[in-house]
């Protein structure tokens, strides 16, 4: 099939971008969406053309390493899934596809479709670290930890801190991903100790970076493509004002 | 004080502003129109209320002060995250497909701004009698405001009837996703419960604006009469 593809190219951060069209042929259903952009990169660069710069590690859905936005969607269509699971099967013949960085201030484009993440990094470090008792290994089933508070944990862990809920929400707030994070420690024992302090320290660096608030139009979690629950975000709340009213 | 200071200046800390005083408007709001709703109960019903209320003294202003805080503090939060938020991204994207949001949610400012000009026109019309002055200082057989004839004579003119109504399509669309979004912000999210919780904003929203917008109709069709045999 023949795609149409709206791309955003900028040359570095300072530069104004704009959008290319590109014409894409010989596109087959089979193949995923940054194959698609492969096979054009090849052919951009036996044309002695720029290939379009994007991000991407594991493509298995599991680093957060790939971004874009793909016809208004981050992550484009389909629910619990990263752009690199994304198959061509999800469009037609001649459809135009509009190509587009994660757009928050937070995020500063670097070139094209890659944004500079190093925000997510500084509010994971203003999280500190975990106390853990250094010595033998503990014995197992000493810290007993009831399921659903370990289902509830694990759920949060599964954020992999790509950002599509910053590129998704209309406040390019960063709330989801601070909410998994804080909701992670704070639910198992290890987290304890710093708790107060962690909720407080990523809460106040997320707004220093400048991400926006939350309006609680969900749509995060629908981009999410590990569907992380808007109820973390509720924990979030719970947690800053008690660690708050506590650190008077 | 550094914890009030978190309150008022942090993304989070605002949202609890915004939740707790959403909650109280909401509260104000729905409280108001079953007061308004004593108009179908003819004219002694709603000056007996009107009059009560007035001669509440102390008690009027301490609410009317309260009232007055919880709404400045709701809207000075709302317009700062409005900043905020809109400063987050400077360069917005060309194409935005909504998977789960609803229009009223994306539009919770303008539509917040639209209410406050209701409010204050409203205030001006029925409190303060600069709209129609000749109609704000009647009184009833008892020698009391006529709130009762005010009512009915101010909306048999149907353009003010209508600008009414209209006002309360945005009062309607804010509380569709405003009744339900200060839950998530007060922090209470649990999955037994959710789908209360998001009812409460559409069906809330859904019985002020009938409940509201059934008076003036009301009015102009004739049936709610004035003048009442015995005043
Ligand atoms: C009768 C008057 C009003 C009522 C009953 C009301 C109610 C509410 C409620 C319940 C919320 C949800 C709070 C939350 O998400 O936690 C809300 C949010 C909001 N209100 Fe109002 N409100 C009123 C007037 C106004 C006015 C005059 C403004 C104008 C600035 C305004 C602007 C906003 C904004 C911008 C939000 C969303 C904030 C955000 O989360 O991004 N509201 N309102």
């Amino acid at each position: 099939m023949r795609v149409t593809l709206k791309i955003w190219r900028q040359k570095n951060a300072a530069a104004t971008g704009g959008f290319a069209t590109y014409t894409k042929d010989n596109v087959v259903a089979e193949m995923s969406f940054l194959e698609m952009l492969d096979a054009l990169n090849r052919e951009l660069v036996e044309k002695g053309e720029e290939p379009v710069a994007f991000e991407s590690d594991c493509r298995e859905g599991i680093c957060g390493t790939c971004s874009l936005v793909v016809s208004g969607i981050p992550h484009g269509p389909g629910k619990g899934a990263a752009t690199c699971q994304l198959y061509m099967r999800r469009f037609k013949d001649g459809d135009t596809i509009t190509v587009e960085p994660f757009r928050a201030r937070g995020f500063p484009i670097l070139r094209d479709l890659i944004v500079d993440r190093s925000a997510f990094d500084r509010i994971i470090q203003a999280g500190g670290f975990i106390s853990v008792n250094t010595g033998g290994t503990p014995d197992a089933n000493a810290l007993p930890i009831a399921k659903e508070q370990q289902e509830l944990a694990m759920d949060a862990a599964a954020c992999i801190g790509c950002g599509a809920c910053v590129a998704a929400c209309k406040n390019a707030s960063a709330m989801l991903f601070v909410a998994a994070k804080v909701s992670h420690l704070s639910l198992l024992p290890q987290g304890q100790p710093e708790r107060q302090q962690r909720v407080l320290n990523m809460v106040a660096q997320m707004d220093k970076e400048g991400f926006g608030a939350c309006t609680n139009t969900f749509e995060c979690e629908a981009a999410c493509p590990k569907e992380i629950s808007v109820r973390f975000i509720a924990r979030l709340n719970r947690e800053y004002m008690r660690a708050s009213w506590g650190d008077k | 004080m550094v914890w009030l200071r978190r309150t008022f200046d942090s993304t989070v800390g605002m949202k609890w502003l915004m939740g707790i005083t959403g909650l109280f408007l909401t509260l104000f709001v729905f409280v108001h129109m079953l007061g308004n709703l004593q108009v179908y109960l003819g004219p002694d019903a709603l000056n007996t209320y009107a009059e009560t209320l007035q001669h509440l003294g102390e008690l009027l202003w301490v609410a009317r002060v309260g009232l007055f805080t919880i709404f400045v503090v709701h809207i000075v939060s709302a317009i700062r995250l409005s900043q905020l938020n809109r400063s987050a991204r400077p360069q917005g994207y060309a194409v935005i497909t909504p998977q789960v949001s609803r229009y009223a949610s994306r539009t919770m400012l303008m539509g917040g701004l639209i209410v406050l000009g209701f409010v204050v026109y409203h205030l001006m019309h029925f409190t303060l009698g600069l709209v129609s002055p000749e109609q704000f200082h009647l009184q009833d057989a008892k020698g009391r405001h006529d709130v009762y004839a005010m009512v009915v004579i101010g909306f048999r003119q149907p353009l003010i009837a209508f600008s009414y109504i209209l006002a309360m399509v945005p009062l309607m669309l804010h509380l569709q996703h405003g009744a339900s979004s200060f839950f998530q912000s007060l922090g209470l999210n649990y999955p037994k419960y959710n789908n209360l919780f998001r009812a409460v904003g559409p069906v809330l929203s859904a019985i002020i604006f009938i409940g509201n917008c059934s008076i003036p109709l009301a009015i102009l069709a004739g049936l709610v009469p004035y003048p009442v045999a015995g005043h």
